[in-house]
């Protein structure tokens, strides 16, 4: 079975595949400006994507071509949240692009290159596999970071993006040729396996440093953090909020098959390094988000703290408390892609307003969309009955139920500081009097996307289960 | 038919829709429609809850009007609603006090008032469901959710210093909640439900019991406000626009005492035992150090806030002095302490909405809560003075007012455990007199202050129609208190009977 070659797996990464070349030399021959057709094929690709997936979504786990590839609910559920999140990223980026001189063909290409590496990493069973997918997605994030040319701070943001990724690949290379080294393999389950006949010795466990310094580099977890906000704030905001928002599933992803999938004899070892990692951005991103004057800032500090409680989701080292995990990074991606979509939507045609004090007015000029961002930011803090609050519930549930009180109660706390910054975002909405109505994007289908995102956020807040079901399903724990 | 009504499910989402309706619907272009809009969705729920005060069983202790829904089946977090005699006349009082909200800033607001009066809806909804709640974790949304309207009603149309309160509301609070949700995630755990009634018939240990005593403790205390964690509320009372006042002291600090009837008592019976005098030194603290501050206030709006503080001290000393009792098996008296707590959310409801109304009523004329900036006001506005004068004296429990009830129920319990708190919490009825008087004679009495005052014009018809319904309240509770006794009787005794006993072991614990 392990050594089967079995295409009917990799259907939707061969479609991607093809897709993007057509879709490439498409684009070759439009003379339009706006790239309107090469918009409406991404966009066509994504959703056919999503139904191909979707049809798998009760296949039994797979593994075929000698144990390099792995298909299971997992990989399944996390490449359709991909597709999902992809496909509203893009429809915010669309009128933004256009206004920005970077309305090419490239941009969709891409995003599209950068979604096939995420499908990799999500399904990959070896650590090559996992690389490859994660050396795609980040080099057509680099580009994508550097697509706006003339622009000095997005120039920069590429530049630190890349050092700063090359960086983190390399530990998580280093980490993974001394994991090699030891057991001969870089199969996943081989490696898991070979540590149950034989010892675990000190190089192992060094390995396993540098493997979750690599996962925590690529998180921007604290402390390699330092990276995340400076390219938040410098990309282009469509692109931030891409990079905000899906590879972050793509990554949950990835310290799935590493680490739970590698070594689940070292839980106690990965487990005490995650949950320092974990609290010490909870506690840094929420103290530090609580002075940025600057949305996208802002944002990127809250990403920080958020990537922090997903993180300590994964230390009690359940099923139960992995797809509590893997529920809040989907909901998180889903919240962020609309966090950004606000800054991208507050952005008119030539100038970008980014700073929370542009806000102003909104509540008095524009309630409708006031009360979007309402939602958004009642969301990313956690106040039910929106749909932030309940990963953090389930997390918080696994944390008390495996007797981490202590940890639950520090994240808790800081959750109420974390509320600071948010209200602050509604407080300058509403509560500021402004002269003037501060100019929105006046793009229609912007605008929709962004409501129905939002009313999204309400829906699935009353019906928590829906997202819930599938992730429980993805760790097999459904009752 | 009418039986399968789902009628808490109405109270609850009826205004939130009703609200939703009035923004998006007829909003800020169709003012008057807006207006009579809220005001028809107000009046149908005032209108249900008094129908299910009318189809409520007093026989009976358990919840009734029961709903019970699936709603997130993978952690076991069911849609369930109920009330008991303890918690439907919360839900009337809410219902009645958003409606007069509604009719009495009918055109006092000046910005956006569609949009604030929809605001109000929304939350009387949530405030329902806070009350109705069956389920542990139901209950946690409706209270955090609840927080966003007020969060804005104070936030938008408060006064100048508004955002500074508005935050400290809104954090203060849910920085307590917090604490409640780890609690209730672990008793959920425990009990393997999240239903209230399985997790008050669940065995704790002690220790156990005191941790989860203190996480109720900092939620409830914040929210009733009990000292030294009250600092919010004089600060959002005084920036609050009147109706947010009004709700805020007449439903909200009634959350805060509900919590400890619902949760921290049956839950934690003996933690609550082992901490009842430390509960009681707050309280009494409360009552008499709050009492003075009050005295010394300037500010009307501030010195009603703080009087809200000593009042609602008054509460909390009923629910905990009831242990003291039980101690003694002087079950009767300890059934009258809840009783007087119980009473005493209810009436004060009533007066210190009242009060509210009445600062406000002044305010829309001169826009100063100053109590040095009036005086004589009764030579101009006779009408006024008269209901003020009632509201006042109810406020300072006067014997005929509802005020008295729940605060004789209390001091006369007390004096059966210990003279001495009976002592200090009957400085009540001194202190209250003289700062509620006192600032009743310098505003209303006296000869005219200035040309502001004189120019002052008397009640108009609306204000007189809201000023009459509480006053009519405020005396029919405290003349005929019996009703609102016989519908809480039964499950104040079932809480003593069976809630409050021990529950370190499952030996005569009801089921």
């Amino acid at each position: 079975m392990n050594d089967s070659i079995n295409f009917s797996l990799i259907t939707s990464e061969i479609f991607i595949l093809c897709a993007i070349c057509f879709i490439m030399i498409v684009d070759l021959f439009q003379r339009d400006k706006e790239r309107n057709l090469t918009y409406a094929l991404t966009q066509l690709t994504l959703i056919i994507l999503f139904f191909i997936e979707y049809n798998h979504i009760n296949n039994e786990s797979v593994i075929a071509f000698s144990g390099h590839w792995i298909v299971d609910k997992l990989s399944t559920v996390l490449k359709l949240s991909i597709y999902l999140i992809t496909f509203i990223s893009i429809l915010y980026a669309r009128p933004f692009i256009s206004h920005r001189n970077m309305m090419r063909g490239e941009y969709y290409l891409l995003t599209l290159f950068a979604v096939s590496g995420m499908m990799i990493m999500v399904s990959a069973n070896s650590f090559l596999t996992v690389y490859l997918g994660l050396e795609l997605l980040s080099l057509s994030l680099y580009t994508l970071v550097a697509l706006q040319r003339d622009s000095k701070l997005a120039s920069e943001s590429a530049v630190k993006f890349f050092v700063m990724g090359g960086l983190a690949s390399g530990f998580l290379l280093y980490g993974i040729s001394l994991i090699y080294g030891i057991s001969g393999s870089v199969i996943i389950a081989d490696v898991a396996q070979n540590y149950l006949t034989n010892d675990i010795d000190l190089v192992s466990q060094f390995g396993l440093v540098f493997i979750v310094i690599g996962i925590a580099f690529k998180f921007g977890a604290v402390p390699f953090h330092m990276w995340l906000p400076d390219i938040y704030h410098g990309s282009p905001s469509s692109v931030t909020a891409f990079i905000a928002s899906v590879p972050k599933i793509a990554a949950f992803g990835m310290t799935m098959r590493l680490l739970v999938g590698a070594f689940p004899l070292f839980v106690q070892d990965w487990t005490n390094m995650i949950l320092v990692i974990a609290l010490l951005s909870i506690i840094f991103g929420n103290l530090v988000a609580v002075s940025q004057s600057n949305l996208k800032r802002l944002l990127a500090y809250s990403a920080i703290a958020h990537i922090g409680y997903f993180l300590l989701g994964i230390v009690p080292a359940t099923d139960a408390s992995y797809s509590a995990s893997m529920y809040y990074i989907i909901v998180y991606a889903f919240m962020t892609v609309a966090g950004f979509g606000i800054v991208i939507f507050m952005s008119v045609e030539n100038k970008e307003y980014q700073e929370i004090s542009d806000l102003r007015g909104l509540g008095r000029y524009h309630p409708w969309y006031a009360l979007m961002f309402t939602v958004v930011m009642a969301s990313l803090a956690g106040i039910p009955p929106f749909i932030g609050f309940w990963p953090k519930l389930e997390i918080f549930r696994h944390l008390i139920s495996n007797g981490m009180i202590i940890e639950a109660t520090i994240a808790i706390a800081f959750s109420v500081i974390g509320l600071f910054y948010y209200l602050k975002v509604i407080k300058e909405m509403y509560f500021e009097d402004a002269t003037q109505s501060p100019e929105i994007s006046s793009s229609r289908s912007l605008k929709i996307a962004i409501s129905i995102n939002c009313l999204l956020l309400i829906l699935f807040g009353l019906m928590p289960d829906s997202i819930y079901h599938y992730c429980l399903d993805a760790f097999g724990v459904l009752a | 038919m009418i039986e399968k009504l789902p009628i808490l499910s109405l109270l609850i989402w009826l205004p939130i829709l009703g609200g939703m309706l009035v923004i998006f619907g007829p909003g800020q272009k169709h003012l008057r429609l807006s207006h009579w809009l809220s005001l028809l969705a107000a009046v149908v729920t005032f209108g249900l809850s008094l129908w299910a005060l009318s189809e409520f069983d007093t026989s009976r202790y358990y919840f009734q009007f029961s709903e019970d829904r699936s709603w997130i089946s993978s952690l076991g977090v069911r849609y369930s609603l109920g009330v008991d005699g303890i918690s439907l006349p919360l839900i009337v009082l809410t219902s009645l006090m958003t409606m007069i909200v509604i009719v009495a800033s009918w055109n006092n607001i000046k910005r956006r008032s569609s949009h604030y009066l929809a605001a109000f809806l929304v939350m009387c909804g949530l405030m329902n469901g806070v009350f109705a709640a069956t389920d542990s974790i139901l209950f946690y949304v409706f209270w955090e959710a609840m927080l966003i309207p007020m969060f804005l009603i104070i936030g938008i149309w408060g006064g100048d210093n508004r955002i500074y309160a508005t935050l400290k509301f809104f954090i203060y609070t849910f920085f307590g909640s917090v604490f409640l949700l780890i609690a209730l995630i672990y008793l959920g755990k425990q009990a393997n439900s999240f239903n209230i009634s399985v997790i008050q018939q669940m065995v704790i240990d002690l220790d156990t019991q005191k941790l989860i005593f203190f996480a109720f403790l900092i939620a409830f205390a914040v929210k009733v406000p009990m000292w030294p964690v009250h600092t919010w509320l004089p600060d959002a009372h005084v920036q609050a626009p009147t109706g947010g006042s009004v709700i805020l002291a007449a439903i909200m600090l009634k959350m805060g005492t509900y919590g400890f009837v619902r949760f921290m008592l049956p839950i934690v019976p003996d933690a609550s035992m082992v901490m009842a005098d430390f509960m009681i030194v707050l309280s009494l603290i409360a009552v008499v150090y709050i009492g003075f501050v009050a005295l010394a206030q300037k500010d009307m709006k501030k010195l009603i806030a703080y009087s809200s503080i000593a009042h609602m001290g008054f509460v909390t000393l009923g629910l905990f002095i009831s242990f003291a009792l039980l101690a003694d098996k002087q079950v009767d008296a300890a059934i009258m302490a809840i009783q007087g707590g119980l009473v005493q959310m209810i009436s004060h409801g009533f007066i210190s909405g009242a009060l509210f109304l009445c600062i406000g009523v002044l305010y829309d004329r001169l826009h100063s809560r100053n109590i040095s900036d009036y005086g004589g006001v009764v030579n101009v506005m006779p009408r006024f003075a008269m209901f003020f004068m009632l509201f006042a004296m109810a406020n300072s429990g006067l014997p005929g007012t509802s005020g008295f009830i729940g605060e004789f129920f209390v001091i006369v319990a007390s004096l059966q455990t210990s003279f001495w708190i009976a002592l200090l919490a009957g400085t009540t009825l001194v202190l209250a007199a003289a700062y509620t008087l006192w600032m009743f004679k310098r505003v209303i009495f006296g000869d005219v202050a200035n040309e502001k005052v004189a120019a002052l014009r008397d009640l108009k018809m609306r204000e007189y129609l809201v000023m009459a319904v509480l006053a009519i309240l405020v005396l029919l509770l405290g003349l005929f208190p019996g009703p609102l006794l016989e519908v809480m009787r039964t499950s104040v005794e079932h809480l003593i009977d069976c809630n409050l006993i021990s529950k370190l072991s499952a030996e005569g614990m009801c089921s």
